[in-house]
């Protein structure tokens, strides 16, 4: 393939593995600290999807930029993630993981089926949100969505990791994660520590939504399943429960499947699944994954 | 001499195992009061339930006069008890100022921190040392250190040790048992549960010997190292 639709391709992926890195940390921040698969963190980006769809006009007929639509749909997704955790996890803390998992995944079917009566299947159009130019640099030209999207991937991504490594609440998440009980000795409040982390990944997941949408501008029930267990794999991918590993296997699954669409489109979700089975086989930990072993 | 610690008729279970039963004890301001006893009698699951990280089935834990066993667990620090737990539990992935700080979380008075912070350090110059390394790269005694110090970083009025002695070499286990009665000499009251029982005897006012779940003796802790029964079953002697 000839140098400029590489680039393209490569550009293409990276703005797509951005979108997969801002879902993953949903999942795995999760993980960190309550040792849940949250299935249904797909499917709020779904709900991040319609915020959006019906919170645009609103916004138009009253004259205000289409943009702001993000903070409704970061509002509404941060509600849904914690309420979701109250409801339906939370009374399970300390039950086997399986029941925990097939809760996750009753919540997810439950979201998509709620979508349906509400919205039905057909997919809703969505209007632009972002007004920005296509980019030209040298002799090739990118979108302006895909650039806006890594720029705000990435200042997203900072930003998290600035939160978490240096501030006080940052700081008592990561103990919290690390050892609850001794996190309890500290005076850190478990339930506060979760729900934030609940709303911080869904938060992240509407942010998601919104640049999603904006590359691919329609909205539809089952949007969050597939893009959902694609997060999911770069989590696993990078090393579930590591922050900087959803970040990396984000943008490795976003430029595998981008490159590998570019040959074959067929491929390219059975390739992504492959390195699900690969990584299992091979480094279950992922790549940036902690090591197990502990000194006692 | 007033009580701090006030433990009456507590209840423990674990599913259908009644781990505690009735036990009561007191601890006194000022004072160092060991609970020792053998491996499974219940030390540590009477330090978890006194800090809320372990539910009682009934009973009564009083703080300063505050019932602690419908507290919310979070909480009790911040009402001046602080917790060593077991195995030490410092947060590895993070490191050692970090870990002091988490000491510190509640607290929102910064000048008193910071000066907190330095005793710390003065008190455990290994930890100065390595005050940004992580946590789980330290070897057990600096652990225990770190441990100690991250507790003391509460400013807590008394202090709970789950065996601060374990895994230790007898010269580290010496420089932890100084640290205790230190601290203990600044005004902050220790409960100190050991399965080192002649070391935990030595520097107690008062002790309790723990059996699978019961008191079954208390006194003074010089006089229970002379005491015939505690010295067959404890002191190898």
């Amino acid at each position: 393939m000839d140098l400029i639709v590489f680039i393209k391709q490569f550009v293409n992926g990276i703005q797509v593995g951005s979108i997969y890195a801002l879902v993953a940390l949903g999942y795995t921040m999760v993980y960190g600290i309550v040792k849940l698969i949250n299935f249904a963190h797909g499917d709020f980006i779904m709900v991040g999807g319609y915020v959006v769809v019906f919170t645009t006009p609103f916004l138009a007929n009253l004259g205000v930029p289409a943009w702001l639509c993000v903070l409704a749909a970061v509002a509404v997704c941060s509600a849904i993630g914690v309420l979701t955790e109250k409801i339906a996890y939370k009374p399970l803390r300390g039950a086997p993981s399986l029941s925990v998992l097939i809760t996750a995944i009753a919540v997810s079917l439950c979201l998509q089926n709620l979508a349906l009566i509400f919205f039905s299947s057909s997919p809703r159009p969505m209007s632009a949100v972002f007004d920005v130019a296509p980019v030209t640099i040298g002799s090739i030209q990118f979108s302006g969505i895909s650039i806006l999207t890594i720029v705000m991937s990435v200042a997203l991504m900072v930003a998290l990791q600035l939160f978490i490594k240096k501030t006080r609440v940052g700081k008592a998440m990561r103990a919290v994660s690390e050892d609850s009980q001794a996190a309890i000795l500290m005076g850190i409040s478990t339930n506060k520590t979760i729900s934030l982390t609940f709303a911080i990944g869904s938060g992240l997941a509407a942010m998601a939504a919104v640049m999603y949408c904006s590359a691919y501008p329609q909205v539809q029930p089952y949007m969050g399943s597939m893009l959902g267990l694609k997060a999911f794999i770069a989590a696993v991918l990078g090393g579930i429960g590591s922050i900087p590993g959803a970040m990396l296997g984000g943008i490795l699954i976003g430029l595998v499947e981008s490159i590998t669409r570019h040959f074959n489109s067929q491929l390219a979700d059975a390739v992504v699944f492959a390195i699900l089975i690969v990584v299992l086989l091979v480094k279950p930990a992922g790549i940036m994954g902690k090591n197990v072993g502990e000194k006692v | 001499m007033k009580e701090i610690l006030k433990v009456t008729d507590l209840n423990v279970s674990y599913g259908a195992i009644h781990a505690i039963h009735n036990v009561s004890l007191t601890v006194n301001e000022g004072e160092i009061v060991s609970l020792i006893g053998a491996n499974g009698a219940g030390k540590t699951t009477i330090l978890h339930t006194i800090t809320g990280l372990k539910k009682a089935t009934s009973g009564s834990v009083l703080l300063e006069g505050k019932e602690l066993l419908t507290t919310e667990p979070h909480r009790i620090v911040t009402m001046g008890m602080a917790h060593v737990p077991e195995g030490r539990h410092v947060f590895a992935q993070m490191t050692v100022t970090e870990n002091l700080e988490m000491g510190a979380y509640f607290r929102r008075d910064k000048d008193q921190m910071a000066k907190d912070l330095a005793d710390v350090l003065r008190r455990f110059p290994r930890l100065a040392e390595r005050s940004r390394q992580l946590a789980g790269t330290l070897s057990g005694g600096e652990q225990q250190m770190l441990a100690v110090g991250r507790a003391l970083m509460s400013h807590p009025r008394i202090l709970l040790l789950d065996e601060p002695s374990m895994g230790l070499s007898p010269l580290l286990v010496k420089e932890i048992f100084t640290t205790i009665q230190e601290v203990n000499q600044e005004g902050v009251t220790i409960l100190l549960v050991e399965q080192n029982a002649k070391m935990a005897l030595s520097i107690a006012n008062r002790a309790y010997v723990l059996e699978t779940g019961d008191v079954v003796m208390e006194g003074e802790g010089q006089a229970m190292l002379r005491d015939d029964n505690v010295r067959k079953a404890y002191l190898g002697a």
